[in-house]
């Protein structure tokens, strides 16, 4: 049986993601805390993407940093982890951005199951409905090919 | 022939025009931009209260009048109105007023609208998801491998 994920808009500034998994909270704790299994699963090949490096320090304090590859150009993902309670909870921020949000997942084994909670928390509705469309991500893209044109075609 | 002069003038203002067509695209882009972020943010705001949300429910399955839904939810009419009021304005429902009766339907293109951003959201869940499924799975295999192999 294949276990939903479902999403939902908890309020203007935050958005959680649920799913089940059939395993144990602690391998699935593994799975996001241990950078080499980390790595074989945040970036699915239908992200059109790769991933160059992944550093996680995973304690209280401690940093983490992803890099990825799209095409020609790289980009960088990196914070610090807040809160890290094994096999139970981890809490980190998204740096990257000055309106980054506070992510929080949170695992609860029931009868060797494992439901996933996943909460993003952005500090305003508007960093939210930035980092969640496609298509106003698509938009800046576009801002800077043109940006790009009219200085080529600046004349003066 | 054309003199080199001509044909730079010729350029320069093919250039212009060029110019001038890419200004007005990033204005409509902008304005598209704006434009679709007010409308999320009122379209959000309007589904994060749970009556709102009822509302939109019972208008899926059928048409209703201000006074059946206050009825429904047990709410005053003014209390109604100002909740269909929030719903028409983030175009989630239209109203119309035939004699007295103002009678509310949905506006279904908003909604898939707002389910098409969920569903983006969700699709790079679901695939990261399954790929920490496997990767799940393989941990568990290789436990009860090694569990049994401590055991021997």
């Amino acid at each position: 049986m294949k276990n939903n994920v479902t999403v939902e808009r908890k309020s203007e500034r935050e958005v959680v993601v649920t799913r089940t998994f059939n395993a144990p909270a602690r391998l699935v704790f593994e799975a996001w805390t241990r950078p080499e299994l980390f790595k074989r699963w945040w970036v699915p090949k239908s992200m059109g993407m790769s991933l160059l490096s992944c550093e996680m320090d995973v304690r209280v304090g401690g940093k983490y940093r992803l890099e990825f590859a799209h095409g020609d150009s790289s980009s960088a993902f990196f914070g610090t982890y807040k809160e890290v309670t094994p096999h139970s909870r981890l809490v980190w921020t998204n740096e990257e951005s000055e309106e980054g949000s506070v992510t929080t997942v949170t695992l609860e084994e029931k009868g060797g199951e494992t439901l996933l909670v996943m909460s993003d928390l952005y500090p305003s509705k508007e960093a939210l409905d930035a980092a969640g469309t496609g298509a106003a991500d698509a938009m800046v893209e576009t801002f800077a090919q043109l940006d790009e044109l009219l200085v080529t075609t600046n004349i003066r | 022939m054309a003199s080199p002069l001509s044909k730079k003038h010729s350029l320069y203002r093919a250039l212009r025009l060029r110019l001038r067509a890419a200004n007005r695209c990033v204005y409509i882009l902008n304005h598209m931009v704006q434009y679709t972020r007010a409308r999320l943010d009122a379209s959000f705001a309007a589904l994060s209260d749970v009556t709102r949300r009822g509302v939109l429910e019972q208008l899926g399955r059928a048409d209703a009048s201000i006074t059946d839904l206050a009825d429904r939810f047990q709410m005053t009419l003014t209390g109604m109105k100002k909740h269909v009021g929030v719903l028409e304005q983030a175009g989630l429902v239209t109203t119309e007023k035939v004699g007295r009766v103002r009678t509310c339907r949905l506006g279904l293109r908003r909604l898939e609208e707002e389910a098409a951003w969920i569903e983006r959201y969700r699709q790079l869940w679901v695939a990261r998801f399954d790929e920490l499924d496997k990767l799940v799975e393989e941990l568990r295999r290789k436990e009860k491998v090694d569990g049994r192999k401590n055991k021997e």
